[in-house]
């Protein structure tokens, strides 16, 4: 899973993409998970950092990291 | 450490341009706590989801619209209307506060007494009334509201086998330039037969024609209609005055006013568009003083406020079971209520705010009830920051309507609560049983299974 390279986001999750002209905003959560994309963490290790830090379960996380994932692939954000 | 709050990731395109209908953001609070106790708090004590009705707003909303009108008319007399909302506690607040009852069926009237509320101060609407209806509301000095002919000719057959004359008003349809025109209801104005009502009441001898009532319609959103309708009224009973000598005691303007919801399809708020007790209160009272009625002897307004006192003191507090995505690409977020506790969802686009803090950042969803059924949506498109599993929400201003209509459909009411003028928590219907609901039932033996 890599981040399309032409794609400019910001620290406070704004995500502006030069080849279509869309802008994106995201929150926290959400720009903490690219980030970490970037990083070229793994699945498993965003998985366990988030586990760490936030107060949720493992089902609830897989189904919105599984969702987010499938957004940001239908939106050419990742591939 | 105490771990932090996990919000689902979400993305949303930017939209330049224009706002659309659902582009603002519809709470920027979350909404934790109601009269000071934390909504989480009691949906642990008392089950998700839960009805929450706050008697200080419900005596506050009172306060203002009985300032409105007795500030500009000498005497004023509301009547709870029962259908509205009939839990006991809830009539009760009103009694206490001054309000009669309105009633339209046995049930209510039965209920009404049983509060407490004393026979003379029933006013007893409706189109079904039995002879034995009529005949307990004859001997309990009960306000009458004739509806038909027929109600009026039995009600002159039953008033000979009483020694007290049975009270009487009629119910009167017009047209106040308010559409629909609820003309299955009472005596239509424009077309003589109310005077004709009337007439036939004051040539009988039997009854005691002592006002006169409509209802012109149910969220009436332009206060003019209810000038229209006062004046027509007072016209009634200045012709009455002049034919008969008769003084009525008063003038019934029925309910209607619209609460500060937002009606669907509608593109403004309707906190910022719904008309003030105020508006209501100046257009029927101008109508009235400006009128040809004597002076000496103006009627008492009686008002049948429903909605408009109720609503705001309701809340409807709920759990988030699931997030979906819809085959065409939409959010969909699911409830644990839905259409069956939450009736007015199809009238409202009703006010939703989460219980626990959230970041400012949202995205559009459908919000679907658990019911296994297509109509069960809360609201088609809402902008809400991500709900997951097991997050609460709260609806604002279901006061009205919604504990009369709810549905029993395939599960069981929850827990209605209020919350005191002092904050003290109390139950006042206790979330049903199976056997609540089957107890009710009996197999033919030969059906049996053990
Ligand atoms: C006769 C009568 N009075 C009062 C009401 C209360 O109306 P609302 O809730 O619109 O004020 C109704 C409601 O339909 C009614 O039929």
């Amino acid at each position: 899973m890599i981040i399309n390279k032409k794609i400019a986001v910001s620290e406070t999750g704004f995500i502006f993409n030069p080849a279509t002209g869309d802008s994106y905003s995201m929150n926290p959560i959400a720009t903490e998970i690219l980030e970490m994309l970037k990083k070229d963490m793994s699945e498993e290790e965003i998985k366990n950092f988030l586990l760490e830090k936030y107060d949720v379960n493992k089902s609830v996380l897989q189904k919105s990291y599984d969702e987010f994932i499938d957004t940001l692939i239908k939106l050419n954000i990742i591939e | 450490m105490k771990k932090l709050n996990f919000e689902r990731p979400i993305i949303k395109k930017l939209n330049v341009g224009p706002s659309h209908k659902f582009g603002l953001k519809t709470e920027f609070e979350p909404l934790t706590h109601i009269d000071e106790i934390s909504v989480k708090d009691m949906l642990s004590e008392y089950g998700s989801p839960l009805f929450i009705i706050s008697e200080k707003s419900i005596r506050k909303t009172y306060a203002e619209a009985k300032r409105a009108f007795e500030t500009r008319y000498p005497k004023v007399q509301f009547a709870w209307s029962y259908k509205t909302n009939y839990l006991n506690a809830v009539c009760n607040v009103f009694h206490k506060e001054g309000s009669w009852a309105e009633v339209v069926s046995r049930f209510e009237y039965d209920k009404a007494v049983d509060n407490g509320v004393d026979g003379n101060k029933i006013i007893f609407n409706g189109p079904e009334k039995t002879e034995d209806d009529l005949n307990l509301a004859v001997e309990n000095g009960s306000l009458i509201h004739i509806d038909h002919f027929d109600e009026l000719y039995t009600l002159i057959e039953i008033a000979q086998k009483h020694k007290k004359k049975p009270k009487v008003a009629i119910r009167v349809n017009m047209d106040t330039g308010i559409y629909p025109m609820w003309d299955r209801f009472g005596f239509n104005y424009e077309n003589g037969e109310a005077w004709e009502a009337v007439n036939r009441i004051m040539m009988s001898n039997k009854l005691d024609l002592v006002g006169l009532h409509t209802h012109i319609g149910t969220f009436i959103m332009t206060a003019s209609a209810y000038a229209i309708a006062a004046s027509k009224l007072a016209d009634l009973a200045v012709n009455l005055r002049r034919k008969y000598n008769h003084n009525l005691n008063y003038i019934d303007i029925g309910g209607g006013f619209a609460s500060r919801n937002t009606l669907k399809g509608s593109y403004l708020l309707g906190i910022d568009t719904s008309p003030a007790f105020d508006d209501y209160a100046e257009a029927i009272t101008t109508s009235l003083i400006n009128s040809q009625l004597d002076p000496e002897n103006m009627p008492m307004l009686i008002l049948e406020t429903g909605r408009a006192l109720i609503d705001d003191a309701g809340s409807l507090a709920g759990t988030v079971i699931a997030n979906k995505k819809l085959s065409d690409g939409r959010h969909a977020t699911i409830v644990n209520f839905g259409v069956n506790l939450l009736f007015t969802a199809f009238w409202y686009e009703h006010k939703i705010t989460p219980a626990q803090e959230f970041s400012q950042h949202s995205e559009t969803t459908s919000l679907f009830g658990p019911l296994c059924m297509n109509i069960d949506q809360i609201r088609e498109s809402i902008y809400l920051p991500a709900l997951k599993k097991g997050d609460n929400v709260v609806v604002s201003r279901i006061g009205a309507y919604n504990m009369t209509q709810w549905m029993q459909f395939i599960t069981l009411r929850p827990n209605v609560v209020m919350i005191d003028t002092k904050q003290n928590v109390h139950v006042i219907r206790q979330n049903e049983t199976n056997k609540d609901i089957t107890g009710l039932e009996s197999v033919p033996e030969h059906l049996k299974l053990k």
